[in-house]
């Protein structure tokens, strides 16, 4: 058996919206090098729509796939839809994950909420703090950061 | 297909092989046995030992068959601690970066009251004879240090650390697995009480090993059962495997020099074409090392997408990044080293044999370097490395 499934191998192996968005609406970053892996997503944000998206991520297979999916299930979607996203979703989009990968997925939720908490602050837009945590814990480690 | 994963395990040779069909088809009698069928594969066994036993320039009798080099090591370990135990001496010393087999081991024996040290092994991957010498106490009972290191394949001076032991009367146990059949081995000369060696890594069958242990030095079983092994590891032997290691182990001594030439040129072109990549740098010495072994890591990448992206080149390799270990944390012979967390997970093992050619390590050194470069273009990590957003580990 293979460690991954088909489609994990397929986003992995031709990741979608790759790069960087120069004038993005909102940036986050989830993740650290300590850990081993960091993502980053890039909105632009029109209407309250998501009209392009882009990552870029430093990990292992898994996580590059997981951020492609990512990217691919919030494009074009209403802000509403991307921050319902779960990691789940992510997960079954991707015909499951490793249990010791899971995190990956985790790490791409993350990175979509803090994108979008960019987005709000930058633009005075109120939102519920719970939802949209400062610093969410590491997906790897349980701990708030793990960097050092 | 290029096979560049050589320290996790080898292609058997077709010497190998056909040292263990007789004993499949036609010999396959019990050597416990007392009847003439039994006692031909008896004596194939014994003819086994006597010639492994040659290669490592001890006695026969020395020789104990085991299932493959963490047994070894779990026995010599044990053994030296029931022998330590009984004269209340309780304290062990080996290194930081010995193999899990080995690691593992003694945080057992620390549950059941044992100190370890375990010393420090610099950045070049080397211990030195003064911090074993400095180490000893009245109450050491054993010294194990490892042959050469399985990651970054470094060679540890043994025989230096064997006369030290040799001197004090503390027992000394080297885990061959990495150097038994690529470096020179001579348990006299190098004064080495017990060592650990596994078959496979040496173009042999899998599943079988052996520890040798001095003359004299009692060992405590670890398979409990029939009197096999005078007793010492229980379960009919597999015979099969014990004649194609016999005969792989001589044919990797036979042709040791030639092929260390070889490996050398090899090795040495395959880190000089990945050293050209920018915030790289090689892990361990960069000569005292396996002929056979090229261990980098490489900046703003991770390791197991890397492995990934080689496959799909044609390349088998390996590295020490958390994802590939199932851990949360990477490899404890890069942390050993001194690697920093961020720059251990991005790290590659490249180990090659005989076999591979130079266009092999041509094509190895473009695609490595083409997979290292598409990652760190979609590597936030690297992004921020390059805007001085944080700060290299490494110099360009």
């Amino acid at each position: 058996m293979a460690l991954y499934s088909e489609k994990v191998m397929d986003h992995f192996r031709n990741p979608r919206n790759v790069g960087v968005i120069e004038d993005a609406d909102g940036i986050g970053e989830a993740g650290n090098p300590v850990c081993g892996d960091i993502m980053k997503i890039y909105l632009k944000i029109d209407n309250d729509i998501i009209t392009d998206v882009k990552f870029e991520t430093f990990g292992c297979g898994s996580a590059i796939a997981s951020s492609s999916m990512a990217t691919e299930l919030i494009k074009g979607k209403p802000i509403s839809e991307a921050a319902a996203l779960t990691n789940k979703a992510v997960t079954e989009a991707l015909d499951g994950l490793p249990a010791h990968k899971l995190h990956c997925s985790v790490l791409a939720e993350e990175a979509i909420k803090l994108a979008l908490k960019d987005y709000f602050d930058k633009n005075g837009i109120e939102y519920d703090k719970n939802e949209f945590p400062d610093e969410p814990h590491c997906a790897h480690c349980g701990e708030g950061s793990c960097d050092t | 297909m290029i096979y560049a994963d050589n320290a996790a395990t080898t292609k058997m040779s077709r010497t190998a092989i056909e040292a263990m069909l007789p004993y499949m088809d036609d010999i396959y009698g019990n050597p416990s046995s007392l009847y003439s069928f039994g006692q031909k594969a008896k004596e194939a066994l014994e003819n086994a030992r006597e010639r492994i036993a040659a290669c490592l320039c001890c006695e026969p009798r020395e020789i104990t068959f085991t299932s493959g080099g963490s047994e070894a090591d779990n026995q010599a370990i044990f053994s030296a601690a029931r022998l330590g135990e009984k004269k209340g001496k309780k304290h062990i010393i080996s290194t930081a970066f010995e193999h899990h087999a080995v690691l593992h081991t003694l945080e057992k024996l620390k549950k059941q009251g044992f100190e370890i040290t375990h010393l420090d092994v610099h950045s070049n991957g080397i211990v030195t004879p003064e911090q074993v010498a400095d180490a000893i106490r009245e109450d050491t009972c054993l010294v194990t240090v490892m042959f050469a290191n399985n990651e970054i394949g470094t060679i540890q001076p043994i025989a230096e650390i064997g006369k030290i032991c040799r001197e004090k009367g503390v027992l000394f146990h080297t885990d061959a697995v990495q150097a038994a059949g690529h470096l020179y081995v001579n348990v006299k000369e190098q004064n080495i009480d017990m060592l650990s060696l596994s078959a496979h890594k040496f173009h042999g069958p899998k599943g079988i090993g052996v520890l040798y242990a001095k003359r004299g030095i009692l060992l405590d079983n670890v398979i409990n059962g029939g009197a096999q092994e005078r007793g010492k590891r229980a379960g009919t032997e597999n015979i099969p495997a014990i004649m194609g290691m016999a005969a792989a182990l001589e044919e990797a001594v036979a042709n040791l020099d030639r092929n260390t030439a070889k490996l050398i040129k090899l090795r040495d072109r395959l880190i000089e074409g990945l050293d050209k990549i920018p915030y790289g740098e090689l892990n361990g010495d960069r000569n005292n090392r396996l002929p056979s072994n090229v261990n980098f890591c490489f900046e703003g990448i991770e390791g197991e997408s890397l492995l990934l992206l080689l496959d799909d080149k044609g390349i088998c390799a390996s590295s020490g990044s958390a994802c590939t270990s199932g851990s949360l944390d990477p490899s404890h012979v890069l942390l050993a080293i001194g690697r920093p967390h961020e720059v251990a997970h991005g790290s590659l093992r490249l180990s090659i044999n005989e076999e591979t050619t130079e266009e092999d390590i041509d094509y190895m050194i473009e695609a490595v370097t083409d997979v290292v470069t598409y990652l760190r273009n979609m590597s936030p990590f690297w992004r921020d490395l390059t805007t001085g957003k944080r700060t290299h580990v490494f110099a360009e």
